[in-house]
């Protein structure tokens, strides 16, 4: 008996063996001959004749070719060698028709490439966890039930510090200052230009409690988290590549932010971005520890995270958050705010919003696999009936029916590797691309590679894909009867309708699909355009903004004076219309303060914060807000004269309900500003959300929380950004190198995740169409070719040219028609389903479905005229004479 | 059905390969089933191609080693001998066919009586 060893020793030879055939073959060529040499030898000793004695060897020796089948059998991996057998046959199959093999890889590699960069988005956004220390306790707290702007959603230092305190679900409460562009730590210096940065504030477990490590250095101690600590800085893996080349040595020295020196402590990982999670579309390049006693006066300024107890759900979380909330405000009678938190775990945050949206884009491209697979079931139907006669040799001589699907199935897996290959060097440059595109706002973008899950799905589906299209035509022929086959019967007849029936389902599901992606498209589309329509109450066309820098010490006679001062040199420049100066620009950043009329009694809960922006005069003009009445500011308005307040028309109908507000008084964080002027609603944080309630106060009367100089230019933007910073620099040397933004850019950034999908299905949809029209064409054309006989003899008989050609062309709309119809009644289901995904369109836009047909019939009607005028063009007597 | 059969042809032929090695050391293909047929007196009549299947198996498994040489003729041919290995391996097998043919033997002959009745 063979014992275990043994077999492994046997196993491991064999694998040997088969991977070294040659050498192995030669080496049993020569024993042979030398196995014949010695039977021939012997032979000759007795006595047998020459010939006898080769031949008497010979018989003996029994057949060579199967001894040495046999041989290798023994020896090596038959089952293995068998699939070579029919790689290397495929291959050579389809090396012999280059064309249709080249067609077939190509359209197998848009529709497996497509899905692999799907994927790879649905992988990074959705599916994967997110890059943190077991994500799945990481919980996102939301104030204000999460309603309303940054102000809103965000809490105190003192409410943070009583929910750390109180709280039993949490393992860690962690926050963040997402008010970013603070000038405390906005601008670097002393290292080459002046740099602007992105920074962020975070509380001293923020790191700890993501169980984020730095790749260098360490983390913030408790001191430098103190107020009067040694100020602390860490590093972003890119911005230390970008600004110190990524030199370790930088860890432990000072740098100066905002002319303070700061302590670099560590460098985070490159797996850490901070943007990508929290804020997509920024780069963040500093982190810098929240001094809370610091922001303590400064309302609410803290975005709270929490990581779970081991064991405790969100649900419970929320569940002991209701409770305690109320508890913590009833014991501060002075909070302005009661935090009612409505908590969800981190990912959902995150990228729970676009769920629906990635499915959808799953979806459509899942239906290009599909539609696809029955393009090529169809041109390998067609291939199929033209190789019938090779088949039934093939099975006259032997070949089982198994044997036969197994030879159609590698050809199929042959094409779909070549398809998935290609496809996944088209998904790696797709991926590629969608990395470096800051410009889109969706979260983790950045991160998206084709991984090893990417991989695992390119075979999954190139497997799925072969077999789907390659089963049925293999069935078919090998199901076939050889007799027929050899014959050669059904040619240049219309027999064969089975054939054709099978065909004409493929194409009936093709269109159908196609209708089906169009539609959605469509829909999504004119969804899309709908947004770009959506007046923003200001004209980002020809606007620009640059964050600018100055130093006012704090007092606002000073700033007034630097303000109008860098105004005045900027508005001197040549081809620049108008300028002012804005904290925040609009769908940027926003923050609320409270607002209310004086003298009116509010209802709990009637009180409303509204977004806040400290404007110079001459900003409202320059980013081409409407002025509906009264005045702009001025500057008389000093930080001495009567503190002025522009609103916004929703905040009149708000405060003021039936009233003019012009002259009222309007009590801001409690202090008297009296209403100056009225403006056009705003889409001050959402270009899809309506307005909220907007103010606009002075520079000189508030403090603006960073600068943006926006300016409204007669050239393109970026022909004036050198000569603008030429400017800015002569009056202060220290200006940052900062970008210089096209308004257009903010408001291109907040569409660009409703453009990102709307884009994608749209050529989805019309990669659908195509294949479809291809489909379309193949089928028609295949069927005219099959009854060039007939039409012929029709033609023969006196059909005229018109009547054939409208016969092919009946045909095609026949089946386009219930193609369509079909689509269409999955259209109006997939309407329903993606309505959340729609901006002032109807699921059942009239348009989008009638466009979808027009366009479906348009194509089909030319993808049928084609062999339909081949087929008039057929000469009978050729056709008869044919065969 | 005749895979069965071949199995046990299989199994067969490579005893007989092990025990013709044993017995006459070091040989070619050519020299063993020269050997094997006469020591059955011709009753085998072997398809002489088969052995390098046969042999090709039992080196995989260890149990004869294969070596490049000369014979006595001048002529290169590729010998093989038994292992150690194939030494315990014969034994066992050897065991197990006697035990068999003795055991076939005895049934064999029971059904002899029967059928004297």
């Amino acid at each position: 008996m063979i014992g275990a060893i043994d077999s492994l020793r046997q196993a491991l030879a064999r694998l040997r063996a088969f991977s070294r055939q040659a050498p192995l073959d030669r080496d049993l060529d020569a024993e042979v001959a030398a196995h014949l040499a010695f039977a021939i030898e012997e032979n000759l000793r007795r006595g047998f004749s020459p010939e006898e004695a080769s031949r008497q060897a010979l018989v003996r020796f029994g057949g060579i070719a199967q001894s040495k089948e046999r041989h290798r059998e023994a020896r090596g991996l038959p089952v293995l060698d068998v699939l070579l057998q029919d790689l290397r046959y495929a291959l050579r199959t389809l090396r012999r028709d280059r064309g249709f093999a080249s067609a077939a890889v190509l359209i197998l590699a848009l529709g497996i490439g497509a899905n692999i960069a799907v994927f790879s988005v649905v992988n990074t956004i959705l599916l994967r966890p997110l890059p943190f220390r077991d994500p799945q306790r990481l919980v996102w707290m939301a104030g204000n039930r999460g309603a309303g702007g940054l102000s809103g959603v965000t809490y105190t230092v003192a409410a943070y510090e009583e929910f750390q305190r109180h709280n039993r679900s949490f393992q860690d409460v962690t926050a963040y200052d997402p008010f970013f562009g603070d000038s405390d730590f906005n601008k670097l210096t002393g290292r080459g230009e002046p740099q602007e940065l992105a920074g962020v504030r975070v509380a001293g477990n923020f790191f700890p409690t993501l169980g984020v490590q730095p790749a260098l250095g360490r983390l913030f101690t408790a001191e430098e988290c103190q107020k009067g600590g040694r100020p602390a800085v860490l590093l972003g893996h890119f911005f230390w590549q970008r600004q110190f080349a990524a030199d370790p040595a930088i860890v432990g020295q000072p740098i100066i932010l905002n002319n303070r020196p700061v302590t670099v402590v560590g460098v985070l990982p490159a797996s850490f971005d901070f943007g990508s999670v929290f804020s997509p579309g920024l780069k963040m390049d500093i982190y810098v520890p929240a001094i809370m006693d610091e922001l303590r006066n400064w309302g609410n300024t803290l975005t709270m995270m929490g990581r779970l107890k081991p064991g405790v759900t969100v649900a419970q979380a929320q569940a002991e958050v209701d409770i305690l909330m109320p508890q913590i405000r009833a014991a501060h009678k002075d909070w302005y705010n009661d935090y009612a938190t409505a908590m969800t775990g981190l990912k959902d945050h995150v990228s729970g919003k676009l769920r629906r949206s990635l499915v959808v884009l799953w979806c459509a491209v899942g239906m290009i696999l599909l539609i696809v697979c029955v393009n090529l079931s169809n041109l390998l139907l067609a291939r199929a009936a033209a190789r019938g006669k090779e088949f039934a040799l093939r099975s006259a001589l032997g070949a089982g029916r198994a044997r036969i699907v197994r030879q159609l199935l590698t050809e199929s897996l042959v094409l779909a590797s070549g398809g998935a290959v290609l496809g996944l060097g088209i998904a790696f440059a797709v991926t590629w691309y969608l990395a470096r595109q800051g410009s889109i706002a969706l979260p983790l973008l950045s991160t998206i590679r084709v991984d090893g899950a990417a991989l695992g799905w390119t075979l999954l589906i190139a497997l799925a894909a072969a077999v789907l299209f390659g089963l049925a035509p293999s069935l078919k022929i090998s199901g076939g009867n050889l007799q027929d086959a050899l014959k050669d019967a059904g040619h240049g007849m219309s027999a064969g309708r089975k054939h054709d029936r099978m065909r004409a389902v493929l194409v009936v599901s093709e269109v159908a699909l196609a209708c089906v992606l169009l539609v959605g498209a469509g829909l999504l589309l004119r969804s899309f355009l709908r947004v770009l329509d959506v007046d923003l109450g200001f004209q980002p066309s020809r606007a620009a903004a640059i964050k600018i820098d100055y130093n006012d010490g704090g007092k606002p006679e000073r700033r007034g004076a630097i303000l109008q001062e860098i105004l005045r040199r900027v508005s001197a420049i040549p081809g620049i219309q108008s300028a002012g100066i804005v904290d925040m620009l609009p769908l940027d950043r926003n923050r609320s303060w409270g607002l209310q009329a004086k003298g009116r009694i509010y209802r709990k809960g009637e009180a409303q914060d509204a977004f806040v922006y400290i404007v110079t005069p001459g900003y409202l003009g320059a980013i081409g807000m409407q002025r509906r009445e009264g005045r702009d500011f001025s500057w008389q308005d000093t930080p001495t004269s009567e503190p002025p307040v522009i609103i916004n028309q929703a905040a009149a109908r708000y405060h003021w309900p039936g009233e003019d507000p012009l002259g009222h008084i309007a009590l801001v964080n409690g202090k008297d500003f009296r209403v100056v002027g009225v403006i056009s609603d705003v889409r001050e944080s959402s270009v899809e959300a309506g307005s909220g309630i907007e103010m606009y106060l002075p520079a000189t009367q508030a403090e603006p929380e960073g600068a943006e100089l926006v300016v409204r230019t007669q050239l393109p933007p970026e022909a004036l950004a050198s000569s603008l910073m030429r400017t800015l620099r002569a009056y202060n040397p220290e200006q940052p190198a900062a970008e210089f933004r096209p308004i257009q850019s903010i408001v291109d950034h907040a569409v660009s995740p409703r453009r990102f999908f709307a884009l994608l299905v749209a050529v989805f949809a019309g990669l659908g169409l195509l294949l479809a029209s291809l489909g379309i064409y193949g089928v028609i054309s295949y069927s005219v070719t099959r009854q060039t006989q007939e039409i012929g003899i029709r033609m023969a008989l006196g059909a005229t040219t018109e009547r054939v050609q409208l016969g092919v062309i009946a045909r095609t709309m026949r089946l386009v028609l219930v193609g369509i119809a079909v689509g269409s009644i999955t259209s109006v289901v997939a309407a329903k389903w993606i309505a959340a995904l729609l901006f002032k369109t109807e699921p059942s836009d009239p348009l989008a479905f009638a466009g979808t047909v027009l366009l479906l019939g348009g194509v089909a009607l030319v993808a049928g005229y084609i062999p339909a005028r081949r087929a008039s063009r057929i000469d009978p007597m050729v056709a008869l004479r044919g065969n | 059905m005749p895979e069965k059969k071949l199995d046990l042809l299989q199994g067969t032929l490579d005893l007989m390969v092990l025990q013709t090695l044993a017995a006459m050391g070091s040989l070619h293909g050519y020299g063993i089933a020269r050997r094997i047929e006469q020591s059955s007196g011709d009753a085998v009549l072997l398809n002489q191609g088969t052995i390098y299947a046969s042999l090709v198996r039992l080196q995989q498994r260890g149990w004869i080693s294969a070596e490049w040489g000369t014979s006595d003729n001048n002529r290169k041919a590729k010998f093989y001998s038994i292992t150690k290995r194939g030494r315990k391996q014969l034994a066992q097998e050897a065991a197990y066919w006697q035990r068999l043919s003795s055991v076939m033997g005895r049934v064999l002959a029971m059904q002899d009586e029967g059928g004297d009745r």
